[in-house]
């Protein structure tokens, strides 16, 4: 591991000139994990990083501030527009990511509103891959369209169809890897080639895969996003998103944050630098609950159908062994020759995971997307979506498998 | 339900009015009760909180006691048990020690009339020898602090029970991952939370853990009447440090056996005290009583004088140079002017506090960058 940059000292206090240590090809993730984006000697010489809680930033004097202006000084100056802590943050996840420059916002979905408003103009399209987080979806289509930019769904993988949807007008080709909830996988190298050729941004939101599992800047892609909610934050206890790419790229994306406002606070930006710390061994054993819970659920008489990218039936098997390094915590599976309320009594039955909608926690969290997402959806938008009646989607925490397997077995056995 | 499912679910159920997975964190001091004379579960935060019940709810769970209490650090933890003793009481304590707790017993628990014999906790004939009928604690550190030295726990709760003493273990290094001591019949355990169980270097904590509910009544009059109770937020973050605990103790083990064995063939080292070891003394009693794996504190003495060790500790460029242990970071110091130095001079060189002696915490980084680290630092001395 290279420490040129962390070992420049820092005179304490002068939070401006804290040196990142940017990724390096021989640095180790786990050691990047807990150290990158950290200067080595912090503020008062403390072994963390403190929480700043200021909304403002004094200046000694006038001329200070004239300085400030003129110079584009380095500097802190209102929060909205940084943090100490928020860029430490920042720093540590662009180094995980592989990625020039890292924007972190207060939810996921203000991430991906923050990308697209800084991207788009009336007039514009955007072309997206059907499968997807619900209220993705509904901002694209509902609220983009009420400024003047159209929104083209095609069906996920159909990189054919995505090329050909592509017009003189469209300006971003957007999926998510693996997408949500059937887990589908993109080859990012193809759909990185098609914006590359046409001249299109592309985005990734990875949240399902996070940096550890898929790495989708080094495949081409020009912007990655993740709800930093789920395995990047790991403790189902803070709400964060962010968005990477390129310094160019990013630019606008940070100014109109600052404009926007959409900024997350100090003490979440430390919950999520805390959580980062773990994130190597936490996504170790999510990957490894993630296969085991899936290869039971194969195995179980009671279920028509896992979708789980590590299973060698699962459609985009191939794709997904050769790009990522595992395969995730999230299961979705179908219960065989069951209604919704059949589905339901076998999510009711189970004692560990708890029913709530997120994912990426260290507690399993479990749902049935019909009820959950879908519910004030008509029969046949939820069939266009592939979301059945009979589909339960989990998200397996880090605790002991046999346990997470023993209570599915329970509740399938018992909710028969 | 196993201990890495207990870690993350006893304790901490989700709240009853907005079904909130993580429990919410009450920085209330006060709480308002149903009545005159009636009392709620809680009534004022130094007496009871539900942040902290909910973090002694886990750590009980993961030790296999019957209650636990949280302190504002380590010392006021250990400074609980000995605030339970009277004038005349005699205390039997392992001479591989914490500073911190040698300072206590030596400088605080003498004015209370009490007095303590430090014996090596490792041979058992000494440990039965320096009973008094005074005596009505031993206590033990296993791996000691800093030699690593193995204490026999069941035998030493066997011994003390024997002479009608309790056996209190300070289990900070081994934590309940490796090692249960009440399991092997110790009445308390004891934890500066500040280390692997927060496991973040943020937030300064202690706890007790007994099995007899006697005793935990007792420990927590004690508490309630001096005071020195976790806070809230400690209270969260140490309940999130252990939802990971058993992943991080793991994996930092791994990583440590790994430099024990790399720091042994060293020729600028003279010795390394690692259990995990061979040629450690206490290697076939940590084998079983640390199911397996050895911890993540190595002290290792390099070959140059106190100037030499100085240099090296100062020369890392991954390890901190810093006291405490047992976080996400790898740390760096020399017990002898460091976490030691409250020792007095004569009795650092008669329990081995050697002046070359470097002690280790292995965090959470690859073991290639903290060996390279390590590797470079012993080319500046």
């Amino acid at each position: 591991m290279s420490h040129a940059q962390m070992t420049r000292p820092t005179a304490p206090g002068d939070i401006s000139s804290v040196s990142p240590s940017l990724p390096t090809p021989e640095q180790q993730f786990a050691t990047a994990a807990v150290h990158a984006g950290e200067a080595r000697q912090k503020p008062g010489d403390a072994i963390t990083d403190p929480i700043f809680c200021a909304s403002t930033y004094t200046f000694a004097d006038t001329q200070s501030v004239i300085d400030f202006i003129e110079q584009e000084q380095p500097r802190e100056e209102y929060g909205r527009y940084g943090n100490p802590g928020e860029r430490v943050v920042e720093r540590k996840l662009a180094a995980l990511e592989g990625a020039e420059e890292a924007v972190l916002y207060s939810s996921g979905m203000a991430a991906l509103v923050g990308l697209l408003m800084a991207k788009l103009s009336a007039g514009d399209e955007v072309i997206f891959f059907d499968e997807c987080y619900h209220r993705s979806r509904e901002f694209c289509t509902k609220h983009l369209g009420r400024f003047g930019v159209t929104t083209r769904q095609v069906k996920t993988c159909d990189y054919a169809a995505m090329e050909a949807a592509i017009t003189p007008k469209t300006r971003m080709l957007i999926s998510e890897s693996p997408t949500n909830p059937h887990l589908s996988v993109v080859d990012l190298e193809r759909f990185a080639e098609i914006g590359r050729k046409r001249g299109v941004d592309t985005l990734i939101d990875a949240t399902l895969a996070t940096p550890y599992n898929l790495r989708p800047i080094a495949a081409g892609v020009d912007f990655v996003l993740h709800s930093a909610t789920k395995y990047l934050g790991g403790h189902n206890d803070l709400l964060a998103g962010v968005v990477l790419g390129s310094k160019e790229k990013m630019e606008p994306v940070r100014n109109l944050r600052g404009i926007m406002g959409a900024v997350n606070g100090p003490q979440n930006c430390y919950l999520l630098g805390r959580g980062l710390k773990t994130f190597e061994l936490r996504m170790q054993r999510h990957n490894e609950n993630g296969m085991m819970v899936a290869e039971f659920l194969a195995g179980h008489p009671r279920i028509e159908r896992v979708y789980y990218p590590g299973l060698p039936t699962h459609p985009y098997y191939e794709i997904a062994r050769k790009t990522m390094r595992g395969f995730g915590g999230l299961v979705t599976f179908l219960v065989k020759d069951a209604d919704w309320r059949a589905t339901a009594d076998v999510i009711d039955a189970v004692k560990i995971p708890r029913i709530a909608p997120s994912l990426g926690g260290v507690e399993s969290l479990i749902e049935q997307p019909l009820v959950m997402s879908y519910y004030q959806q008509t029969p046949e938008a939820r069939k266009q979506f592939g979301i059945y009646d009979n589909m339960i989607r989990m998200s397996c925490g880090i605790e002991s498998a046999d346990d997470l397997i023993a209570d599915l077995s329970q509740a399938l056995d018992g909710a028969a | 339900m196993q201990f890495r499912t207990r870690a993350i679910h006893v304790g901490n159920e989700p709240c009853p009015q907005t079904g909130a997975v993580v429990p919410p964190i009450h920085l209330a001091t006060t709480f308002v009760q149903p009545g005159a004379g009636e009392w709620g579960e809680f009534d004022y935060s130094r007496s009871g909180n539900p942040t902290r019940k909910s973090f002694e709810t886990t750590l009980a769970s993961l030790e296999g006691g019957v209650g636990a209490l949280a302190f504002a650090t380590g010392m006021a933890a250990t400074h609980c048990v000995i605030a339970s003793l009277k004038s005349g009481d005699h205390v039997v304590a392992c001479s591989d020690i914490y500073g911190g707790t040698y300072r206590l017993l030596h400088k605080i628990a003498n004015r209370a009339g009490i007095t303590v014999t430090l014996v090596d906790t490792a041979d058992l004939a000494k440990v039965a020898a320096a009973f008094t009928p005074a005596t009505k604690l031993l206590w033990i550190e296993s791996p000691g602090n800093p030699r690593m030295s193995i204490t026999d726990i069941e035998a030493c709760a066997n011994l003390a029970h024997g002479r009608g003493a309790l056996l209190g273990v300070d289990s900070t290094f081994a934590t309940p991952v490796l090692t249960r001591p009440l399991e092997l019949g110790a009445d308390i355990v004891m934890h500066s939370a500040t280390k692997y169980i927060g496991g973040h270097s943020d937030a300064m904590g202690g706890a007790l853990v007994v099995r007899d509910p006697a005793l935990l009544k007792e420990l927590y009059f004690v508490q309630n009447a001096t005071g020195a109770v976790m806070g809230p937020l400690e209270s969260f973050l140490c309940s999130r440090g252990l939802k990971t605990l058993e992943l991080r103790v793991r994996e930092q083990c791994r990583t440590a056996q790994q430099l024990a064995e790399w720091l042994a063939s060293h020729p600028r080292v003279a010795q390394v005290l690692y259990p995990g070891l061979t040629g450690h003394a206490g290697h076939e009693l940590a084998r079983r009583q640390m199911g397996g794996q050895f911890g993540a504190m190595i002290s290792f003495e390099i070959r140059g004088d106190l100037a030499a060790g100085k240099r090296f500790a100062e020369s890392t460029k991954l390890f901190s140079l810093a006291v405490s242990l047992g976080a996400v970071e790898s740390l760096i110091e020399q017990p002898a002017s460091m976490s030691h130095a409250s020792y007095d001079a004569a009795d650092r060189a008669k329990h081995g506090i050697a002046d070359g002696l470097i002690r280790i915490s292995v965090g959470l980084e690859a073991f290639e960058d903290l060996r390279d680290d390590l590797e470079s630092a012993f080319g500046a001395i």
